[in-house]
């Protein structure tokens, strides 16, 4: 339990996606402009995360990992199906990414409404695709960690995109020199953010 | 076939600076040039190729099913990649860690063949999708060439820098460990960026 609250506060703050990572940058920058929409995305983003992470978690253990298909006989515990795991990940998130697209539509017409064009998008989002990735790399001991870790991740992409949005909207006000204006103070407030983000690089967890 | 097909990705439409397409994989894999010149290489092979097939089986797709066509294509020939690199080229394929599978999500290629590949014949696909990898390569080199210079003293693994002239040995400078932490990968583009619109007015945004 103590391990899994580590894995969720670590991956907000420590290993954050956009600021440590850059994981999901294209849409983290187009979206930005205002902080309602950006919200909106960043919850599509957690929700989708907190599922498509532990799932890709269960298929990498019995079915991709070197042996992992133990189960269903001597015969099978020599084979290696991981050079599979891009094509099986990238499948399970397009199909998640379609069924939370029915349930929302189903259950909160405003909430699909608000996220709009977004939803589908997500799909083709580095940050879900990194998440199951990095989880694999890493070794979660069980599906409560990959759960908390793919939670974290989400949150963490939530809070980078909300205080983007947030910056951006006061930046209207400023003069900032013309060919900065728009795409490049973006990447350089980014830098900016991440900087003081690496001040909890310190806290061992 | 027209000449600016060839030369847009490179400048007027490049994919990273102008398009702001897979920023994702820029930044992580720019510490060191080695890796950059390979990542951009990987992507350069895998959107042509992708653009290539995509566009020889335009006619074929329903296009309700197009994305998920598109996703299996390209993840085909990221996993050929994958595979290749680790055979050939371990610890390169190491230092790439996840990114390389993250080539299959990089915005470029889905975009090209979404924007281009869809409705072009097979060969004008093929060329646009080499040069919009190869002129994410171009920034991809840029930044990796400051980054591995200024904080580590090296190029392509190779001590550049008068080793006389660290304090340790008594000399005045010092690598810039800030370099190679991630915030300087993001303010370098900016800067890159910074650059190019003030060349370019037309790019400028209001």
């Amino acid at each position: 339990m103590l391990d899994s609250l580590n894995i969720f506060i670590k991956s907000i703050f420590i290993d954050n996606m956009i600021f440590a990572y850059f994981l999901g940058m294209c849409s983290y920058l187009a979206v930005s402009k205002n902080v309602k929409t950006s919200a909106g995305l960043g919850v599509a983003v957690t929700l989708i995360m907190a599922v498509t992470v532990p799932l890709t978690y269960v298929l990498d253990k019995y079915l991709l990992e070197p042996g992992s298909l133990a189960w269903l006989g001597p015969k099978f515990a020599t084979l290696d199906l991981s050079f599979l795991s891009f094509i099986v990940f990238i499948a399970v998130i397009a199909a998640i990414v379609q069924i939370v697209e029915m349930i929302v539509e189903k259950y909160s017409p405003s909430l699909y409404n608000s996220l709009g064009i977004f939803l589908p998008l997500i799909a083709v989002n580095c940050a879900i695709l990194g998440g199951s990735l990095f989880m694999q790399q890493r070794g979660y001991a069980n599906a409560g960690q990959a759960f908390a870790y793919g939670l974290g991740s989400g949150l963490g992409w939530l809070l980078a995109i909300v205080s983007l949005a947030a910056i951006r909207e006061k930046l209207a006000y400023s003069d900032v020199p013309k060919p900065l204006r728009g795409i490049g103070i973006s990447f350089i407030i980014t830098g900016l953010m991440a900087i003081s983000f690496m001040t909890f690089m310190g806290i061992k967890l | 076939m027209n000449k600016e097909i060839y030369t847009k990705p490179f400048f007027k439409a490049n994919p990273i600076t102008v398009l702001i397409l897979g920023i994702c994989s820029t930044l992580a894999v720019t510490v060191q040039l080695k890796g950059a010149m390979v990542m951009g290489l990987s992507v350069a092979i895998v959107t042509a190729l992708s653009s290539l097939l995509l566009s020889l089986l335009r006619k074929t797709i329903p296009n309700r099913i197009r994305i998920i066509v598109q996703l299996v294509v390209v993840s085909l020939f990221v996993i050929v990649i994958a595979q290749f690199l680790k055979a050939y080229a371990y610890d390169v394929s190491k230092q790439l860690s996840v990114y390389i599978g993250l080539i299959i999500t990089n915005c470029i290629i889905m975009g090209r063949i979404e924007a281009f590949a869809l409705t072009n014949k097979p060969w004008p696909s093929f060329v646009d999708g080499l040069c919009n990898g190869l002129g994410y390569s171009m920034i991809l080199v840029i930044v990796a060439f400051f980054r591995e210079l200024l904080g580590s003293g090296t190029l392509l693994g190779y001590q550049v820098i008068p080793s006389s002239w660290y304090v340790v040995n008594g000399g005045w400078y010092e690598n810039n460990g800030l370099m190679i932490l991630p915030p300087m990968a993001l303010i370098i583009l900016g800067c890159i960026i910074w650059i190019q619109r003030s060349k370019d007015k037309e790019l400028q945004e209001k």
